[in-house]
């Protein structure tokens, strides 16, 4: 192995059943029924996919759902948007700590 | 920019490009079909002559698969079109569907069309228009009501309804136009509820990945060109990249073929196989050689049919009992909901 992650290695993602089939069955019945067209479209879904791909920063993820924000026909700027989304809610997950150090800081200093 | 033709580039001949589908690693067209009992193809009924009229064009989009632009000069004869018109006088063509290279840019355009009228005054004429000729120079800024007036059915393409990837695809100020043209195009009353004058508006991936579900998109579309330009449209045809010409270039040099060829296998639509535009429509070349269909053009397969590959000698019996020569190139159009000229087909 010359890298941990490795693009080929993607499609080779059905395969987990091999080592344990009922669970990934599950898992991937699941994994279809959520991507379904719902209260929120596929589109929207797929979006939401893309942000979160980027937030828990798995190549994988990000590599799927650029493709699939595409074929659902959203663009670069949308793309763009949702990934901010992302790093807002990732910086405002530090940022909003920062009321925990103000309490500290409040609580210890005269 | 330059067709692949006048830059020489290998690709831009069918036999490379053969050669090229031949050394991908998926299954063989043939074998998938025989799967699904569906070979060798045939056609169903021929409804539709679809005329390409000269790969002369305007505009140099970067996915064209006829490899289209001002530096290509083959262009339909007067004399390829009479032959033509005799077809659509003797048959029962339906539809007529025009083709280019831009179209308009054949210097017997018009009279072709009013001619086609003539002879049948209720089949849809399709004209294939990439919007930009409008404006392209004055002597073209009155095709709107040129159209209008002989009920032509205006197909354009429009891959998004942001100028930066229309742009990206189509050339640099094309987005602009393109709005202006289909402005223009309601303000005659084509796409307008209740005209029918029917507008289609046609997309396609920028890229080497499928196109979204058709009806979707169209919604998105509607709204986005409503609310920001006050355009109005009928229908949305979501069409996917072939890989031949320019778009096969363009994955080879990128190093997507393979994975898209993968990636059209994958997506095999069984509905879709039988379902392709390809089984009630013949191509017609510039030059009068007949096809299975536009992309089979492209590649130079004439028709299966050794007495009739030529407009001038049409043969109704043996073009209907022919076999469709089919190959890899063939898994676009029956990848995902499908593909053909007229949008989805399952």
């Amino acid at each position: 192995m010359k890298t941990y992650y490795n693009p080929e290695d993607l499609k080779k993602f059905g395969k987990i059943g091999e080592l344990q089939k009922p669970l990934a069955d599950k898992f991937f019945d699941y994994y279809g029924e959520v991507f379904a067209e719902g209260a929120l479209t596929a589109r929207e879904k797929s979006l939401i996919a893309l942000a979160v791909a980027h937030a828990i920063q798995c190549p994988y993820c990000i590599d799927a759902y650029t493709t699939d924000t595409l074929e659902k026909g959203c663009d670069e700027e949308q793309m763009m948007e949702a990934v901010h989304v992302a790093a807002a809610i990732r910086g405002g997950a530090s940022l909003v700590h920062a009321t925990q150090m103000m309490n500290k800081i409040n609580e210890i200093s005269m | 920019m330059k067709s692949l033709k006048a830059l020489e580039n290998p690709i831009a001949e069918p036999a490379f490009e053969l050669e090229i589908l031949e050394q991908s690693k998926i299954d063989s067209f043939e074998s998938k079909l025989d799967q699904i009992g569906l070979f060798p193809l045939k056609p169903t009924q021929i409804e539709i002559l679809q005329i390409n009229m000269g790969k002369m064009c305007n505009q140099v989009c970067k996915h064209c698969h006829v490899d289209a632009g001002p530096d290509r000069k083959e262009i339909m004869t007067p004399e390829t079109m009479a032959d033509c018109l005799e077809v659509i006088r003797n048959h029962e063509i339906s539809t007529v569907d025009l083709t280019g290279g831009a179209p308009e840019m054949n210097p017997d355009f018009r009279w072709f069309v009013e001619e086609i009228r003539k002879i049948n005054s209720t089949c849809t004429i399709i004209v294939r228009c990439n919007l930009t000729i409008i404006l392209a120079n004055p002597k073209y800024h009155d095709l709107p009501e040129f159209y209008k007036k002989h009920r032509i059915e205006v197909v354009s393409s429009l891959p998004y309804f942001s100028a930066m990837k229309t742009d990206s695809q189509r050339g640099n100020g094309v987005f602009d136009k393109s709005i202006k043209a289909l402005q223009m195009l309601n303000a005659v009353g084509y796409g307008i509820p209740g005209s029918d004058l029917v507008l289609n508006l046609v997309y396609n991936p920028s890229g080497a990945f499928l196109p979204p579900a058709q009806e979707a998109l169209q919604a998105e579309f509607k709204k986005k060109l409503r609310d920001k330009f006050d355009i109005q449209f009928n229908s949305l045809f979501a069409i996917t990249n072939i890989p031949i010409s320019r778009f096969l270039e363009y994955l080879v040099r990128s190093e997507n073929y393979e994975d898209y060829m993968e990636k059209l296998l994958q997506s095999f639509n069984p509905i879709a196989a039988e379902n392709v535009m390809c089984r009630n429509t013949i191509s017609v070349g510039w030059d009068g050689f007949l096809y299975d269909c536009d992309f089979n053009q492209m590649l130079d397969l004439k028709v299966d049919a050794p007495d009739s590959q030529h407009i001038a000698d049409w043969n109704m019996s043996s073009l209907t009992s022919r076999s469709i020569i089919v190959n890899k190139h063939c898994f676009g159009c029956t990848a995902g909901a499908g593909s053909s000229c007229g949008g989805t087909t399952a």
